[in-house]
């Protein structure tokens, strides 16, 4: 099995280290070849390009929060610019970089890659949903910064409807757009998935990271027309003043939550899925080993996506909803951590005899599982019923959510986009950048979140611009990581630039892994494949342990690293 | 700087008795996770000729076996979670109530004996206290850490929180849901007092009158007493005030005719309503038939009662219920069943 592999990967690598002019970034370069591209690989930079956009904005709110908890009565800003400031990072971080970020970026790039196919199904819905993407975030934006919005991210009734200040109709109007994009994405890698798969490419033949996609799109086509519902509503309450949420016009405030938290908890799986999906693709290729419990694996994507539907009572455990409701939730909720916690065993057990390199992407993924399993432990308090009532609404959440969302999703996004960078750009980053920064982003990580934890213990309340003197020390810590964590996700910009210029020629499979995206030149040509491939193995068919052992045996060293 | 945090409730002793269990469950996850991976990754470094024999075929069995001690172990903390969280909803039948009304950005308590106090709450140690809790505009939170309670008020509705505070001190109450711009400054103290200190605290604020005495006041001035009676004794007829600011909607009825329900006794006892069912008369419910009283019409009376919606504020409303339950207090007196 490794042999043939060995011999196609080692004839193209031939092929592409010679000069491989024919790809789809050089294929045209103009702006117009840019801006209506139906290409999935253009489409997919045009969205790594908006983004990281998105992503710095969202930080420099982020840096600005944190330097002004450095005292207790807030250090720089008033309190109703520190409440723009958090609404602003959480509308920006949850719709405009993480719901979207690796379904969009690397999602789009590599999933007909990874099937053996031309392009996605709809390409031309591809490109609609970019430039509905950017219309949404353009008018969010505008109204962000025009009239600015003191509500936080849960855009909470009667606050957001009634009393609120800013501009609720126009950012609702944005992400209202942004989720048709979400919708239209969804739709595209489904059909996608189910109607262009290469011959011999069967469901169970599939890399997990595509079982992750088309888990997460299904949430994207169920859940969003809810939250665009709701904010249908919540717009036509502001406006036009008819009760829905608000008690004094005859309407519900718990109302909202319930519609809020059905599209939303979804979504938080929106946030996590897809990163399960790129760890469980870095693992094996970095330990030579097939994935341990592919089957379980896979099934766990679905369940967690199934599950997720039906457990958004638990943010409301102490809103006044019943007793009864709140213990099936809490329940259901414990059942949705069983998947999560079966695939971190399973990513262990893959470890297990394997022949592990230390390469940035695994450094990114092996700080991904010790930082999501943290993020789940977390969630397990919080599930518990008695033990959320101290907790609710304070720092530990904060904690709890940052620790799957940035220490997990956003490191199995960086994980990712090292892992295919030579794939993308056909250049190879600098690999000791490429390490350092991932040890800074774990480092930096846990001194920014893990005194959260103990500050919400204590009884800090989240959405506090200022707090009672005896948190500093806490605060402090927290303000001093994230310094560190800005520097660590500034680094990759840079070297990435660097590479572009100045990187090696990647060749066509730089890792030594299985996959069909790998069995392609880097970067891919614009067709991504010169014949239809056809699959005849299951995915991650490195050989046994056994076999390498014997074959360095033979040759006398050890296998060389990639 | 402390770490720790103070247990001055009966509950928190057994909520942090929780989380130890948790915190607990969750270093042997991590120290199993974390240890296997540092030993996994050094020992099967590619580097290292370590022999790696064969590998296990029967995945399946492993599979099964942390999914099952995953269930077990979760369903565990599950049941001990809910088992307490119930028992905060079960105030004991003796606790003194103390009603709490937030606004943007300021925590406003009414005590039974008509002291009133802005971002702090006296309280007695060692005596059952319920909350009873609402907001005049957005959603708060009302939060004791050092009680290990929260609770969300809600505008429009009561939402009640009963704790037994067994340690004399002064504890931090912050407000937990984001209410606008000033909400961290919506935060205040919980003072908790023995027994005699207390009392002597009651003596010493100026309590103008008892809730139950303005709440009176209250009844005669919105007109309540004009079908309710002088003393909410029930009317058929007779003088009395009207309502102030009725929306005219509902077609005036000649005071001298209306029938309406006598409210003596009326606290805590179950209503039959006119579509069969009964409801207990409880501050919720009492706060419902003022506000909105279409909604659940007692069996054989008619919907004349005019909604008082937006006329009467929180604190108001406070007063006229606490108002209502001491005629029922007078009737118990009388040995009369509730009517
Ligand atoms: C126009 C006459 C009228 C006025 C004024 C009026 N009520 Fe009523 N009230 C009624 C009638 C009739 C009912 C029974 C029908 C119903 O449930 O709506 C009633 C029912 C009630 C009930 C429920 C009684 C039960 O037995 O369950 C309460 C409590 C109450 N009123 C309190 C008040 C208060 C407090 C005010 C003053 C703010 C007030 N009412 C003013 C006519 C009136
Ligand atoms: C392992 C399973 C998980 C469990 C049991 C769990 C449990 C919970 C619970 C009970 C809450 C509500 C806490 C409260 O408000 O008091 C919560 C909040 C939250 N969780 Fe999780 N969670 C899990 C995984 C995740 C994942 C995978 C994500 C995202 C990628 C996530 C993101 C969030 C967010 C964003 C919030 C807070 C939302 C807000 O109030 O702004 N959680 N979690
Ligand atoms: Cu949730
Ligand atoms: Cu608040």
């Amino acid at each position: 099995m490794s042999h043939a592999l060995d011999a196609t990967a080692g004839e193209i690598e031939a092929a592409t280290v010679r000069d491989n002019r024919d790809n789809y970034l050089t294929d045209e370069w103009t702006v117009w070849s840019w801006l209506a591209t139906t290409d999935h690989k253009r489409i997919a930079l045009l969205y790594f390009a908006s983004i990281t956009f998105f992503f710095f904005l969202g930080g420099a709110a982020a840096a600005l929060m944190r330097f002004n908890l450095l005292t207790p009565t807030g250090a720089i800003v008033s309190p109703e610019t520190y409440n723009r400031l958090f609404t602003l990072h959480g509308v920006v971080m949850v719709w405009f970089f993480l719901v979207p970020a690796v379904p969009v970026t690397i999602g789009n790039f590599v999933t007909p890659l990874m099937i053996g196919a031309r392009d996605l199904a709809f390409p031309k819905v591809n490109l609609l949903s970019w430039y509905l993407f950017i219309t949404g975030g353009a008018i969010t934006l505008w109204a962000l910064f025009m009239g600015g919005l003191d509500t936080g991210w849960t855009l909470y009734t009667p606050l957001s409807s009634a009393y609120a200040k800013g501009y609720v109709v126009p950012v609702a109007v944005g992400i209202f757009i942004s989720g048709f994009s979400s919708i239209a994405t969804g739709l595209n890698f489904i059909v996608t998935i189910h109607r262009l798969r290469a011959p011999g490419m069967t469901w169970y033949r599939m890399p997990v990271f595509l079982w992750s996609l088309y888990s997460t799109s299904v949430i994207y086509v169920l859940a969003t027309p809810v939250l665009a519902m709701t904010l249908l509503l919540l717009a036509f309450e502001t406006v036009f003043r008819v009760g829905v949420f608000d008690p004094a016009l005859g309407g519900d405030p718990i109302l909202f939550q319930h519609l809020f938290w059905f599209y939303s908890h979804p979504a938080v799986y929106i946030m996590i899925l897809p990163g399960l999906g790129v760890v469980s693709e870095i693992i094996p290729v970095f330990a030579r080993k097939r994935l341990f419990g592919y089957k379980f694996v896979v099934w766990c994507s679905v369940m967690i996506a199934v599950i997720s539907f039906f457990v958004w009572g638990h943010h409301m455990f102490v809103a006044g909803t019943s007793i009864y409701s709140a213990i099936v939730f809490s329940l259901l909720s414990f059942m949705v951590a069983v998947p999560s916690a079966i695939k971190v065993f399973n990513w262990i057990g893959t470890l297990h005899k394997g022949f592990i390199h230390f390469d940035a992407p695994m450094i990114y993924a092996l700080g991904f599982v010790g930082l999501f399993t943290m993020g789940g432990l977390t969630g397990l308090f919080l599930a518990t019923l008695a033990a959320d009532v101290p907790l609710h609404d304070t720092y530990f959440v904060v904690a709890h959510f940052h620790y799957i969302m940035v220490g997990g999703m956003v490191s199995a996004f960086f994980g990712g986009l090292h892992y295919w960078w030579p794939k993308i750009t056909g250049r190879m980053y600098p690999e000791m950048w490429g390490r350092v920064a991932a040890a800074m982003i774990f480092f930096g990580f846990n001194l920014t979140f893990f005194p959260q934890f103990i500050l919400g213990y204590l009884g800090m309340p989240r959405r506090y611009h200022s707090y009672p003197p005896e948190f500093q020390v806490l605060n402090v810590l927290s303000s001093a990581g994230s310094t560190i964590l800005a520097v660590a996700y500034l680094m990759p910009l840079f070297y990435f630039a660097w590479s572009l210029l100045a990187g090696a020629r990647a060749p066509a499979n730089p890792w030594g892994a299985t996959g069909l995206e790998w069995q392609t030149p880097s970067p891919p040509p614009v067709q991504n494949f010169t014949s239809t491939p056809v699959v005849t193995e299951d995915p991650y068919s490195y050989p046994s342990p056994e076999a390498i052992q014997m074959e360095q045996a033979e040759t006398g060293e050890a296998r060389p690293n990639g | 700087m402390s770490f720790s945090l103070p247990a001055a409730s009966s509950n928190a002793p057994e909520v942090d008795a929780l989380l130890a269990a948790l915190l607990l469950m969750s270093c042997a996850v991590l120290a199993l996770v974390f240890g296997l991976m540092f030993f996994y990754v050094v020992r099967y470094r590619a580097g290292s000729r370590i022999d790696r024999g064969a590998l296990a075929e029967r995945t399946f069995r492993f599979e099964i076996s942390w999914t099952a001690a995953t269930l077990a172990i979760f369903f565990g903390l599950f049941l001990w979670g809910a088992d307490l969280y119930v028992r905060l909803f079960e105030p004991p039948a003796d606790a003194l109530k103390v009603y709490v009304v937030g606004k943007q950005w300021m925590w406003k308590v009414e005590h039974p004996g008509g002291q009133r106090e802005i971002d702090t709450l006296h309280v007695p140690a060692d005596q059952p206290i319920e909350l009873v809790m609402t907001s005049e505009d957005v959603i708060h939170d009302f939060s004791v850490p050092a009680f290990r309670l929260k609770r969300d008020v809600v505008p429009g509705r009561y939402e009640t929180l009963w704790f037994r505070a067994d340690r004399p001190g002064t504890y931090h109450l912050y407000c937990d849901q984001f209410c606008g711009t000033d909400h961290a400054h919506m935060v205040g103290e919980v003072v908790v007092l023995s027994g005699p200190d207390y009392r002597k605290w009651l003596s010493v604020t100026p309590g103008s009158e008892t809730l139950a005495a303005q709440g009176q006041a209250l009844f005669i001035h919105f007109g309540c007493s004009g079908c309710h009676g002088g003393n909410g004794a029930g009317s058929y007829g007779g003088p009395g005030g009207s309502p102030p600011g009725s929306t005219g909607q509902a077609p005036a009825p000649s005071y001298s005719t209306v029938r309406a329900p006598p409210l003596v006794g009326l606290y805590g006892s179950p209503v039959p309503l006119s579509d069969g069912s009964v409801v207990i008369a409880d501050d919720r419910y009492i706060r419902d038939s003022i506000l909105d009283p279409g909604a659940q019409i007692v069996a054989s009376y008619q919907n004349v009662m005019p909604s008082f919606a937006g006329q009467i504020s929180e604190e108001d409303l406070v007063k006229l219920i606490a108002y209502i339950k001491s005629l029922g207090a007078q009737r118990a007196d009388a040995g009369q069943t509730g009517g």
